[in-house]
């Protein structure tokens, strides 16, 4: 049978709108180097004294609404608090943990990923990994679909359930406008004890590898965030293993956006080849049905 | 010719009878609402009206009003339901399209329209759920054309349900201008019943398998026994099973209940078409109890049967494992009892699994978890109820289970 000519344009034109359509959707996803120069944070928990400075500070510096209990209030570690729960506004809390005997205290945050999995699910680029380092959210286009809330394996991003007009993602920026404007981050600049330190990411590797050189005894040979989830932007050292302070130790050191990254690329190659596939199995079934009209009409269109 | 004759040729003519007969079925309006008042009605209307007040009270105060949504579980029922579980039923429409329209399989004709209409009412009401579940629903069409995120499978799935959902509209729409009595713009949409096919075919192929793509991102959230890299493949074998067994089942409702409104080509049909589609089900359920064990031996997560978790696996997978076993059993037999059943076993172990997997093993690691708010539930069923509804007035007015007798011998393709 010949396949006329309608058929041809048919199932042509969709192999061509269809391919079209899939050229873009793998853009984003190659591997990604990360930005030269951005800058990160290092927090040496080994340092910390649970003063809560550094939450007080990034209260006022992102005009935060106003605590329950004042920043000097130690009772609060009472419990593990993580940073922005049930709309209460904080992007940062220090908790307190008793391992072996010492006390140690951890300051949960934003880790500002390399590759952060909450940007490679945000569907409206919305969220974004900054040339300067922090991970920024767009206000503007952002449609509350929260995929970024299920893909952190931080658990950071947080969402303004009790906004009906404008609710927002919320979460450590890494005083993203301070750092622009030639600033340190509000929580480093306030830190008593240089617990938490503010650079480029590079040198702040080599600074905690240093400290680590320099006293083993005191420190686990261990950088969190070197590797995690492909690297990220803020870095931890620690006296104790960083699993007795409830850090997860299960995320592995696959960048994150690697993990749908496979099944993106099969998209372009399904769009372009099922139109031929299929097409071709319905010119195929088609002959059987019924021959003769079909060579009838193609021959009554021909005489047209 | 009498007086009377003359009458009712004149009566044909008014608007006032157009409108009865396309939307009230022959009555006038009074009757047609006197028979709206009957005890389903009754009850499906309070559960609407229950449920319309919380998606108001969601709309005016904030999705904290009807979820129990939080910054470790951000998607609740509203999800789980209406997008993660409502859409791999809707595969009926594709994969009935494909059967009938590509490989020319004629014996399945008369109950594909009626699984289009369920594809595309499926995709519909699953936009009803995302809109009521985003947090700013108002930008909806934001990835479409104002702002790109080509790296997230959600961008991949927003695009792709938006594109299907409008495919299959121009697919259903050819029983809508039967219906409406417009012969050109049904002559135009049938004519591009292979495209919208195809189209339709490549588009539920992809995005079938991204719904399950988009939990690759959770790797430690997801229990082992549910998080697989083999996901996307899973996902989409088993909406192909969910798409036949939603047509078994949905048939079988028909017969019951909207017996009046089939014809005889139609009822007659049914129980070759039930066998028929059972083996095909038994076939493809076969493939994914084989791929699961595969996947669960591929991320070596054997040893997590143990506990509470485990011990739900077992189930879904048993059922799962039944499933094509009384499918193939049922077809030995010829008997489409036995395979409603093992369409109605399926049905539940792909709802389990869809459960499961997005939502109630969710963040199994983590020590308290809350599920299951009672008004998220409510809105969930309303919601449901209402796509039931819309349904019947379809299936009512328009020819799905029947062909229009003005239009018979000029089927699509």
């Amino acid at each position: 049978m010949k396949m006329s000519r309608r058929d041809f344009v048919k199932i042509g034109g969709s192999v061509v709108a269809m391919s079209l359509l899939g050229t873009n959707a793998r853009a984003g996803a190659h591997s990604f180097e990360g930005y030269p120069d951005r800058y990160g944070m290092l927090s040496d928990l080994t340092r910390c004294i649970g003063c809560r400075r550094c939450e007080s500070a990034c209260n006022k510096a992102n005009n935060l609404p106003a605590p329950e209990t004042s920043f000097e209030d130690t009772s609060v570690f009472e419990e593990k608090r993580r940073p922005y729960v049930a709309d209460v506004g904080s992007y940062t809390a220090v908790n307190k943990f008793e391992v072996d005997g010492k006390t140690v205290y951890r300051k949960v945050q934003c880790m500002h990923c390399e590759e952060p999995a909450c940007v490679s699910a945000c569907l409206v680029g919305a969220l974004k990994k900054s040339p300067e380092g922090p991970v920024t959210w767009n206000e503007k286009v952002c449609i509350g679909c929260r995929y970024c809330i299920t893909a952190c394996p931080f658990y950071v991003p947080a969402f303004e359930y009790s906004s009906a007009f404008e609710p927002r993602i919320q979460k450590c920026f890494m005083c993203h406008q301070r750092i622009t404007n030639g600033t340190v981050p509000a929580c480093a600049e306030a830190c008593p004890v240089e617990a938490i330190t503010f650079g480029k990411r590079s040198s702040l590797l080599k600074l905690a590898k240093t400290r680590i050189w320099d006293e083993p005894d005191k420190y686990i040979d261990h950088v969190y965030g070197e590797r995690e989830a492909g690297g990220t932007g803020w870095l931890y050292i620690s006296g104790v293993p960083f699993s007795k302070l409830d850090f997860p130790m299960d995320i592995g050191t696959t960048a994150y956006p690697e993990l749908t990254k496979d099944f993106l690329s099969i998209v372009n190659l399904t769009l372009v080849s099922w139109p031929a596939v299929f097409g071709g199995i319905y010119l195929m079934t088609k002959k059987d049905k019924k021959p003769h009209d079909k060579e009838a009409e193609e021959l009554r269109e021909e005489l047209k | 010719m009498t007086d009377i004759e003359v009458e009712d040729l004149r009566k044909t003519e008014t608007v006032e009878y157009w409108i009865n007969e396309l939307f009230f079925n022959k009555l006038s309006i009074k009757e047609y609402v006197k028979s709206l008042i009957n005890p389903f009605n009754i009850i499906a209307g309070t559960i609407v009206l229950v449920g319309l007040a919380f998606i108001f009270m969601r709309f005016a105060f904030g999705l904290n009003q009807i979820t129990d949504s939080s910054n470790t579980q951000a998607w609740g029922l509203l999800l789980g339901v209406g997008l993660f579980t409502g859409v791999p039923f809707s595969a009926s429409g594709f994969v009935m399209g494909t059967a009938v329209y590509i490989f020319g399989l004629k014996k399945y004709q008369p109950v594909v329209t009626n699984a289009i209409l369920l594809g595309f009412l499926g995709y519909l009401f699953a936009v009803v759920f995302l809109m009521t579940d985003l947090g700013r629903p108002w930008r909806i069409y934001y990835p479409m054309i104002l702002s790109f995120g080509p790296a997230s499978v959600m961008f991949l799935v927003a695009w792709h349900v938006a594109l299907y959902l409008s495919v299959q509209a121009l697919e259903f729409s050819s029983s809508a201008f039967e219906w409406l009595g417009i012969r050109s713009l049904r002559k135009l949409v049938i004519g591009g019943t292979l495209m919208l096919t195809i189209a339709g075919i490549m588009l539920s192929t992809l995005h079938q398998s991204a719904l399950g793509a988009m939990f690759l991102l959770a790797p430690g959230k997801v229990h082992p026994l549910w998080w697989s890299s083999y996901m996307p493949w899973l996902f989409f074998v088993s909406a192909l099973a969910a798409g036949l067994v939603y047509v078994i089942i949905v048939t079988k409702l028909t017969q019951m209940f909207m017996r009046h409104r089939a014809d005889e080509r139609y009822l007659s049909s049914l129980n070759d078409i039930t066998l028929g589609i059972g083996k095909a089900c038994a076939l493809i359920l076969f493939t994914y109890v084989g791929l699961r064990l595969t996947s669960i031996t591929y991320e070596n997560a054997w040893g997590y049967l143990t506990g509470p978790y485990g011990e739900l696996f077992i189930v879904e997978f048993l059922l799962f494992a039944i499933a094509p076993l009384l499918f193939f059993y049922g077809v030995q037999q010829k008997s489409a009892g036995t395979v409603q059943v093992a369409a109605l076993v399926t049905m539940i172990a792909i709802i389990l699994n869809r459960l499961n997997t997005v939502y109630i093993t969710f963040n199994w690691q983590l020590p308290h978890r809350e599920l299951f708010y009672w008004k998220e539930v409510i809105v969930v069923i309303a919601v449901l109820t209402i796509e039931v509804l819309v349904y019947r007035w379809i299936v009512n007015r328009m020819p799905v289970l029947r062909q229009h007798p003005d239009f018979i011998g000029e089927e699509h393709g």
